[in-house]
């Protein structure tokens, strides 16, 4: 890595904490995606490591399972040379009466640097703040916010189109329970981008501050410069909240000939993982639209960049 | 005739107004008279205004079964300590009180005690499982105030029709939880703009709406049954939270429905704004509901379409509350808080007018459980309140006498302090400053 991105570092101010993008600037955005260009480069390297957090120890703390997201994080800290503490344990079977409060703060005792955060329930690494002295990055938290996520997938969407600007993206699924769609109603349009949210009638938020939504799956197509489908999750039915998987294939999967209604060439993104057949047609996963494979890829690069934004910026 | 106190120069306040300074005699459980006397010991009070005990009928004292959250001990303390002679608890606990036994119990407990007075409220439902009724007339008998299944809702509105129509043929007061199981779901915030950013469970305003439209229905109802007997009140709606509630029960009251609410201090100063910083202790049930909400919710107090002020004292231990916003237990300590809170927002805040207040703080509650109004003039019981109108304090939970000891309100600066409360003419808590021993 080199110089440049020190000098850039130290002349920005930048937020302690990536919880969600309240506090965070376009520009600072930016910067970021800057430093995740220099990860790609060190990650198509032979050897695919740098010394930038040689000392650092960061602790993946996963309250809530999820294989992937925790994966591209150490990865990521290791691929720059940080150590890394994990600690996984659901809500559920965490040892009676040990609290989120008393597993964070006994693991601070253990010396670590930086926190990435993955739980059920909305709020916790916002708290989690409260009682740790060090750089929290949320790594999903309920329904809220996935801000790695929805950085990846502005990266990615930004390397096929090259600006957001005056883009229109449809997410299309279960909004209401999404903090992927959430994170990219947030920052989507701070990158200029028009952001419409598209599901079923009873999986709908009744409004978000800067996105459009609608359950006419037509008009969320409409011309869309970019197409993301999310996850389902099988548990909506148990709970009532849609008839049936048919019921949904019927109205809500993106095929081959609704993405037909989008631009020529609009990408087409998941955040997996996927249930195939199910809220995407077949193999589009898999077509030269699909950017699911880049978007893993720069999981990777963007997670460096958080983590080298928060851990040296604050060093420095 | 010698009185055991004296308490000089203070400032007379009732429901029915300011009534001036006067030199109170106090002796025998009673107010011996206005015009001063010889007693054993005198209390300069000059600056400070004395009341009439304040009443709640909406405490969560948590005993039996629950004494990690609160016991009688502490809660009728922390009530003393909040100015609060006459306090209500609610049946909730584990078992819930739905036995005269139990009852009882809580009674001779509390007495002893020497704190608040305690009226229980005793399940509405045998275990409050919302299906068979209690023993209202016995229940009645060993001292219980109200029936409710209050920490639940009651979801089935034949056993309402039936626990209504029956609990007031012994003269007791059934009052309700009024929510919607099935609108408000997993809500655990208002549902609104707010709740959909922060992608939390939302609470509609609807669900109170709804159930409360349902309860007035099986009100009239069972007053269809009652041909010619009129109770003063069939059912109090607890803890209103909404604007639309408001109006459905304002509607009722015109009516002529025997129908009475109560609102608690955090919904009329706090909203769901607050949930943007995450924290479970702005968790409640009814949630906090909107600035629109709040202020309809003022207007409804001012004008008497809301009865009287019930805390809701719902306290829990700091780790039930440092979990997150789906798991931590809906409640806020705030018995201690209560007066000064509201005397602070309200009055000096909003210029509320004073003497209504403190009507909704004693004889609004009081009505409410069939609690004979109270008086400040000879004869009258000396179950009152001194409380200091000028001196500013910030709310310090470190030093509730609840085990809750962490609030929504910590740091607040406030007025209006209680610092001396007596029951039945005996000082039953005093702040030091004033010199008085207890
Ligand atoms: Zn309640």
């Amino acid at each position: 890595m080199g110089a440049g991105v020190i000098a850039m570092e130290q002349s920005t101010e930048k937020p302690k904490h990536l919880l969600d993008f309240q506090g965070w600037s376009r520009a600072q955005v930016e910067s970021l995606f800057e430093t995740a260009r220099m990860m790609q480069e060190v990650l198509e390297r032979p050897v695919k490591k740098v010394p930038a957090l040689t000392g650092f120890t960061v602790a993946t703390v996963f309250f809530e399972s999820s294989t992937r997201t925790r994966l591209s994080f150490e990865l990521a800290a290791r691929r720059m040379s940080a150590d890394v503490l994990s600690f996984s344990g659901a809500t559920s079977s965490m040892a009676k009466g040990e609290s989120y409060k008393d597993t964070l703060l006994t693991l601070d005792a253990m010396g670590i640097d930086a926190y990435v955060i993955r739980v059920d329930a909305a709020g916790v690494p916002h708290q989690a703040v409260k009682w740790l002295g060090k750089p929290v990055i949320n790594a999903g938290d309920g329904w809220r916010a996935h801000p790695t996520q929805a950085l990846l997938d502005a990266f990615s969407l930004l390397e096929r189109l090259g600006t957001l600007e005056g883009k229109k993206i449809a997410i299309v699924g279960d909004i209401l329970h999404s903090r992927v769609a959430r994170s990219n109603a947030e920052l989507l349009p701070m990158l200029g981008a028009d952001v419409w949210l598209c599901g079923p009638a009873t999986l709908l938020p009744g409004e978000l501050p800067k996105a459009r939504l609608t359950t006419d799956l037509r008009e969320a197509l409409q011309d869309a410069d970019a197409v993301m489908a999310l996850r389902l999750q099988k548990e909506r039915m148990d709970k009532g909240l849609l008839p049936s998987e048919p019921e949904y294939i019927a109205g809500y999967q993106i095929t081959r000939e609704r993405l037909g209604w989008a631009r020529p060439d609009a990408p087409l993104l998941h955040p997996g993982p996927m249930n195939r057949d199910l809220e995407l047609e077949g193999t589009l996963a898999e077509s030269e639209r699909s950017l699911v494979e880049r978007q893993v890829a720069n999981g990777q690069a963007v997670r460096m960049a958080v983590l080298y934004h928060l851990l040296v910026g604050r060093r420095g | 005739m010698k009185g055991e106190l004296l308490i000089k120069n203070v400032r007379l306040l009732d429901s029915r107004g300011e009534h001036g300074k006067a030199d109170v005699l106090i002796g025998e459980g009673k107010i011996l008279g206005l015009e001063g006397g010889d007693a054993e010991r005198v209390l300069e009070a000059d600056g400070l205004v004395l009341t009439p005990g304040l009443c709640d009928p909406h405490a969560h004292l948590r005993e039996p079964g629950q004494e990690v959250k609160e016991e009688l001990a502490t809660g009728l303390l922390a009530a003393l300590r909040g100015g609060y002679t006459d306090v209500a608890s609610m049946p909730n606990t584990t078992p819930p009180v739905d036995t005269p036994e139990a009852v009882m119990a809580l009674v001779e407990k509390a007495r002893n005690l020497g704190y608040a007075r305690l009226y229980p409220a005793a399940a509405l439902t045998q275990g409050q499982e919302g299906k068979l009724l209690t023993e209202a007339r016995l229940l009645k008998e060993a001292g219980a105030i109200m029936l409710t299944d209050d920490g639940r809702t009651n979801e089935d509105a034949g056993v309402l029709a039936l626990g209504l129509s029956y609990a007031a043929s012994w003269g007791l007061v059934v009052s309700v939880h009024a929510e919607d199981a099935g609108l408000r779901r997993g809500g655990v915030m208002n549902e609104g703009p707010l709740s959909y950013r922060l992608g939390l469970p939302g609470n509609p305003a609807a669900a109170e709406a709804a159930r409360i439209a349902r309860d007035l229905e099986i009100v009239r109802y069972v007053m269809s049954r009652r041909e010619g007997q009129q109770p003063s009140t069939l059912l109090h709606v607890q803890h209103l939270s909404t604007r639309r509630g408001l109006e459905l029960i304002r509607q009722a009251k015109a009516e002529g429905l025997p129908v009475t609410t109560e609102v608690g201090p955090h919904h009329l100063t706090l909203t769901d704004a607050a949930l943007e910083s995450l924290d479970p202790v702005y968790k409640v049930a009814p949630p906090l509901r909107t600035q629109g909400d709040a202020e309809a919710l003022m207007a409804g107090l001012l004008e008497g379409t809301i009865d009287c002020i019930g805390t809701d004292h719902a306290p829990h231990t700091l780790a039930e509350k440092e979990q997150d916003l789906l798991r931590a237990p809906f409640g806020i300590a705030n018995i201690e808080v209560a007066w000064p809170l509201l005397y602070t927002e309200l009055v000096l805040g909003r210029g509320f007018p004073l003497p209504t207040l403190l009507e909704r703080f004693t004889d609004g509650a009081r009505r409410v459980l069939s609690l004979p109004p109270v008086r400040l003039e000879a004869g009258a019981e000396a179950s009152l309140m001194l409380f200091d109108p000028h001196s500013e304090r910030a709310v310090n939970p470190a030093e509730f006498a609840s085990k809750a000891k962490f609030s929504p309100w910590a740091g607040w600066k406030l007025q209006g302090w209680p610092v001396m409360t007596l029951v039945e003419g005996r000082v039953a808590w005093a702040h030091e400053r004033l010199g008085v021993g207890t």
